[in-house]
């Protein structure tokens, strides 16, 4: 809907001051998109994507000329300059597409889920290439999947679910509005019900979860509380299978928000 | 308006720059069917005394065939060029969501893919002409002459736009999964039916087809040329073609920005 793709039933945008409703076309000028899936074009190559877009965005012959070449050189895909674009491997073609939506200088950059389905090495060397850009004071809007990169990349956080934001903040404030500060997974042998019971009177936790042998402690503190769980386990005769403790992850916030079941 | 003038000829300009690149395809695509055509029936039948037997005295098939053949190559064009690169673009490539970023309206977008195929289907005119007049046996040179600029200018430009309108309507509608029956289901009917190979005129023995052919788009591109280039032979009175090249373009081309735009903008 921000792209101006899909149109809204209700409610009003607006993107650098433009309604994406009234004024689609200005806010086209104003933002650059990098979608889910390869939508470079295959009739041209590497170089020509990038000066035809350009030149798409009004850009005269001779800037786009030289942004195209000075984008290659940022993104290190000059020596590709004259291949087609069926011939670049997914992580190429991938940054070619981020140089692609940068060549007008958008006000916002827009990256549709860029690491889903790619590699851990062209996942870091992309997060690299965000984060040069964010210092370089580009304003972009991320999706994702993985909080993990939210925390990393990202200054402010809107977690979406089912179409309502349900926390907009950054990645410190989003984690104290959980509302517990570590999580302590313990996997039992037996039945854990009596534990539950013990572990909830204990200071230091908040809340406690059981699904099937496992127990989700959210305590405020970590030192000592896991100690104390697997004393009080043998106590009760159960034995600690497995016992993993977590420091406060926006994944966290997100199940507690989304209320989805926890999945290790 | 300036800014949305630019993007648009840009648009047009990677067009162009495609169809350079692939000029060699382009070519043989639009050659090679009026080529054998005018081969087989203009040379190879009267040289082996196989006629059409029964026309106009004085009248040569290959008469009849010059206008039909532009025409088709016209036609054939307009759908080669808009529509299969579309459907292509909407199914598998996904090109069209980046192109629809462009920062213009919709619309734009939609009619610079017209914009395009008018270009090649004109092209595609210029090309099939020279071969279509030329080759053909001793003795059976069609009779062709442009006695009026003023009809065949017009009937050129609107013969281009109705084609490349029906192929971005085509290449809207179609479900990119039925692709391959374009050919069998539009291509063919149309080129067979098109009064290609005989003109409007003369169905006179065949009421019902002579009625049944006006909804073809293709019938008013040869009569057109054929009032153009070969008005000896009869055919469709200027105002029947010129109604409908010029009515059906306007109304083809807004019909068929609008379902791109439902297209594009979910």
């Amino acid at each position: 809907m921000l792209t101006t793709t899909v149109a809204p039933t209700d409610g009003r945008a607006l993107i650098a001051g433009m309604d994406v409703r009234t004024h689609a076309a200005a806010v086209k000028r104003r933002i650059g998109v990098v979608s889910q899936s390869n939508t470079l074009d295959r009739s041209l190559t590497v170089w020509e994507n990038l000066y035809y877009h350009g030149r798409f965005f009004g850009v005269s012959r001779r800037n786009a000329h030289g942004r195209a070449d000075e984008l290659l050189e940022q993104f290190a895909l000059s020596e590709r300059a004259g291949a087609m674009v069926y011939q670049l491997s997914g992580g190429l073609a991938q940054r070619l597409m981020i140089a692609r939506a940068l060549v007008h200088r958008p006000e916002v950059l827009f990256l549709d889920e860029p690491t889903s389905g790619i590699d851990p090495q062209t996942r870091i060397n992309l997060w690299r290439i965000l984060r040069e850009l964010h210092e370089a004071g580009q304003t972009t809007l991320l999706t994702t999947h993985y909080m993990e990169e939210a925390d990393i990349l990202c200054e402010r956080i809107a977690i979406l679910d089912d179409g309502k934001v349900l926390a907009l903040g950054s990645p410190s404030e989003l984690k104290q509005t959980l509302g517990a500060d570590t999580v302590i997974s313990l996997t039992l042998d037996g039945d854990p019900a009596p534990l539950v019971a013990q572990v909830e009177a204990m200071d230091a936790v908040r809340t406690v979860e059981q699904v099937d042998h496992t127990i989700r402690v959210f305590a405020s503190r970590a030192e000592g509380v896991l100690a104390r769980l697997v004393t009080m386990a043998a106590a009760l005769n159960v034995q600690v299978v497995d016992a993993a403790s977590q420091p406060p992850s926006l994944e966290t916030v997100f199940l507690t928000l989304t209320g989805r079941e926890y999945r290790e | 308006m300036r800014a949305q003038l630019e993007t648009f000829l840009a648009l047009l300009a990677r067009d162009l720059r495609v169809l350079r690149r692939q000029f060699g395809q382009f070519v043989i695509r639009t050659i090679m069917q009026p080529l054998l055509f005018v081969f087989v029936f203009a040379y190879v039948f009267p040289k082996i005394g196989q006629g059409f037997q029964g026309g106009q005295s004085g009248i040569s098939f290959t008469t009849v065939l010059v206008p039909g053949l532009i025409a088709v190559a016209i036609n054939f064009q307009g759908i080669q060029a808009v529509a299969l690169p579309l459907v292509q673009e909407f199914s598998v490539s996904k090109e069209i969501e980046d192109r629809v970023l462009a920062p213009v309206p919709v619309w734009v977008v939609g009619f610079e893919k017209i914009a395009a195929g008018t270009l090649q289907s004109l092209l595609a005119a210029g090309v099939v002409f020279p071969i279509v007049y030329l080759v053909h046996a001793h003795g059976a040179a069609p009779s062709v002459h442009i006695h009026d600029v003023a009809l065949f200018v017009p009937v050129l430009l609107f013969a281009c736009l109705l084609a490349s309108a029906l192929g971005l309507f085509i290449g809207t509608v179609i479900d990119p999964r039925k692709i391959t029956l374009l050919f069998a289901v539009v291509v063919i009917p149309l080129t067979f039916l098109g009064c290609v190979y005989y003109p409007w005129a003369r169905l006179d023995p065949i009421t019902w087809l002579k009625y049944f052919v006006l909804l073809n788009p293709l019938v008013y591109m040869t009569e057109g040329l054929r009032a153009s280039l070969t008005p000896e032979l009869p055919h469709m009175p200027v105002w029947g073609f010129m109604l409908a090249l010029v009515g059906g373009s306007i109304g083809l081309t807004v019909v068929s920005l609008r379902t791109f735009t439902r297209r594009v903008i979910t």
